[in-house]
């Protein structure tokens, strides 16, 4: 049975309340009136006009080109960006939940694809998972909850434009789409998936600890999870589709690709297993989990390792296909994220693919514990980017920054995921000692 | 004894007799030559103490020098040669159409790590066509276990010790060299 320490639950809560500040500071400061918006945008043009008198030619003629352009700069460049600035605080707030949100989701996935394949090494990280996945729940109500609340709350800062009726008016392409894209189906399609995923993992839940306490030889709960288990991986391969369709690229209403569910699921599951590999070295070292042996730790990065791999293959192919046959309309999408996130773009291709491949590749490495902890926090940190870069450019565009909003959402998601995962496993031995596959998994050796 | 050297061979039917036969002659202190056996024993490398194996260290080495050479290859005659504008793709330097590359960059990565590796594994291991098989003994080949030590000079003992670990099987072997 595992207790939190006080320590670990202060830790998380001063993230949150750090977190409460962080948000509220971005909300405060986010809210620009338009003069304002217009001394900003003359203060940085006439910084920006300073800096090319120095520098090279090249950077000044092209700020000829959008100095001509202020001249006859209207309202509705200071318009535009009064909306940026506005959404900058609900975009940091929504990456962040998503960011937690998908880990979970992710962890809930690779769960059940363990019981559906009857794998034989898991179970003795069954707990684990469980504990992780409990996040989703609430996790997936906050990402609803700020997707909507920023269309209702303030004034034109909807992280969905496609939410704001002003916009649909004069958008003939968000009009055809409107059948799909309107609250209303978003919302409901949203319970549809957070009640099946809850469900799921409800029932897998009580059905594992059930086993536990069943006479030994009676594995009708096994069975029961296996089944569901199975079921929950079909709804959850069409719903995460549709999810990534709804929660993530909607931002980009004009914008459609045909791989992006797999592509988002690449990310999330690669770390939920990151995260699962983080909760098992560190219970493992605090001595409450001496069934799980370096031949798991193995796995578990081996697993990190391969779909690293699989979500660079999809990056890499969503990002070619469109890149080659460079189709305007599908092809501004990469132009945005090109323009105004070259670092973090190709940088999170760093974090996220050649990082973990140079680095976990060795087999003896992915038996260290601080090897998997140090690829484990890259991933996640490329992992975070990653969704950064799905998000921002559609909401905030060039008014990015990863400053005190951003930080502080990470804080508030994070301590509220820890907050709920550690409570979780206090609720259940953390062996699941009645799983009929337990004994493999104990003398698991690789 | 000049031109000869004595083995012992010893035959079991089990894998898991094999094991612990393996360990007990290795606790005696005798050398094993060889082992000779129908499928992969697990655990048997561990048991006779020998060195991991390097091969997969060659195949990233075979890996980078086929990523370099397809670098260089399409570099030389995509940019460098003939940078002529295909359907509009930037040919001014070599990362600007680096995408359109990759499937080959992979490619070939692949093929030079795979066809090198076992083209290492046979020159290692001695594998070629009509190589003279170096069986000792048909049976090891379906269903029996083979086990061969070097003779030393109390070869009665050896043979009790060998007997001992559940042989079916011992025999002394004069090896022409």
């Amino acid at each position: 049975m595992y207790t939190i320490s006080n320590r670990l639950k202060t830790f998380s809560i001063i993230l949150i309340v750090l977190g409460v500040l962080g948000v509220a500071y971005g909300f405060m400061t986010s809210h620009k009136s338009l003069e304002e918006v217009k001394t900003m945008l003359v203060e940085e043009h006439a910084h920006e006009g300073n800096e090319t008198s120095v520098s090279e030619h090249v950077e000044g003629a092209e700020n000829t080109v959008s100095n001509h352009a202020d001249v006859a700069h209207d309202d509705g460049h200071a318009i535009h960006v009064q909306e940026q600035l506005a959404k900058r605080p609900w975009s940091a707030m929504y990456v962040s939940a998503l960011f937690f949100m998908t880990i979970a989701l992710g962890v809930l996935a690779f769960y059940a694809i363990q019981i559906a394949s009857q794998a034989g090494w898991a179970p003795v990280l069954y707990r684990v998972m469980e504990a992780i996945s409990a996040y989703l729940l609430p996790g997936a109500i906050i990402v609803i909850l700020l997707a909507v609340g920023s269309h209702y709350i303030g004034h034109h800062n909807e992280i969905f434009i496609w939410m704001n009726p002003e916009v649909v008016a004069d958008d003939k392409l968000i009009q055809n789409k409107s059948g799909y894209l309107n609250i209303t189906a978003f919302l409901i399609r949203a319970i549809i998936f957070i009640a099946g995923w809850s469900t799921y993992r409800y029932f897998a839940r009580k059905f594992s600890i059930a086993q536990d306490n069943a006479e030994p030889g009676d594995n009708r709960n096994f069975k029961k999870s296996f089944r569901i288990a199975a079921g929950f991986l079909v709804f959850f391969m069409y719903t995460e589709s549709i999810m990534s369709w709804d929660w993530i690229m909607s931002v980009d209403p004009h914008w459609f690709s045909t791989l992006f569910g797999w592509y988002v699921f690449s990310g999330m599951i690669v770390g939920g297993i990151t995260v699962i590999a983080m909760v098992a070295i560190y219970l493992k070292g605090k001595g409450l989990l001496p069934m799980v042996n370096n031949s798991h730790i193995h796995d578990l990065a081996k697993y990190m390792f391969g779909f690293s791999i699989f979500w660079a293959y999809l990056w890499f192919s969503q990002f070619m296909l469109i890149w080659y046959a460079n189709i305007p309309e599908e092809v501004v999408y990469f132009v945005s994220r090109i323009e105004d996130y070259k670092l973090l773009f190709f940088g999170m291709l760093v974090l996220n693919f050649v990082f973990p491949f140079l680095i976990l590749m060795n087999s003896d490495n992915k038996r260290v514990p601080w090897f998997v902890m140090m690829g484990g926090v890259v991933i996640l940190v490329g992992h975070y980017i990653d969704l950064f870069v799905m998000i921002m450019p559609a909401t905030v565009g060039d008014r990015w920054y990863i400053g005190i909003p951003e930080i502080g959402s990470v804080l508030l998601f994070g301590g509220l995921f820890l907050l709920v995962v550690l409570t979780s496993l206090t609720k259940a031995p953390l062996a699941p000692k009645g799983n009929p596959f337990i004994k493999e998994s104990e003398n698991f050796h690789y | 004894m000049e031109g000869t050297s004595k083995v012992i061979h010893a035959m079991y039917t089990d894998d898991d007799v094999l094991m612990a036969a393996v360990k007990k002659v290795r606790a005696e202190r005798y050398h094993i030559e060889e082992i000779y056996t129908p499928f992969p024993v697990h655990g048997l490398d561990k048991a006779m103490g020998l060195a991991p194996t390097r091969l997969a260290i060659t195949s990233f080495l075979y890996g980078l020098v086929g990523l370099v050479v397809s670098i260089v290859m399409i570099d030389y005659m995509m940019i460098e040669d003939w940078p002529q504008n295909i359907g509009g793709k930037p040919s001014f330097s070599y990362l600007e159409n680096m995408p359109a590359f990759v499937p080959i960059m992979f490619e070939l990565t692949v093929f030079f790590a795979a066809h090198l590796l076992v083209i290492t594994f046979y020159l290692r291991s001695r594998l070629w066509p009509f190589k003279k098989a170096e069986n000792p003994d048909t049976r090891t080949t379906d269903d029996h276990f083979l086990m061969e030590i070097t003779a030393g000079d109390n070869v009665d003992e050896q043979f009790d010790i060998l007997r001992n670990t559940g042989a079916v099987e011992v025999t002394l072997i004069d090896k022409a060299h």
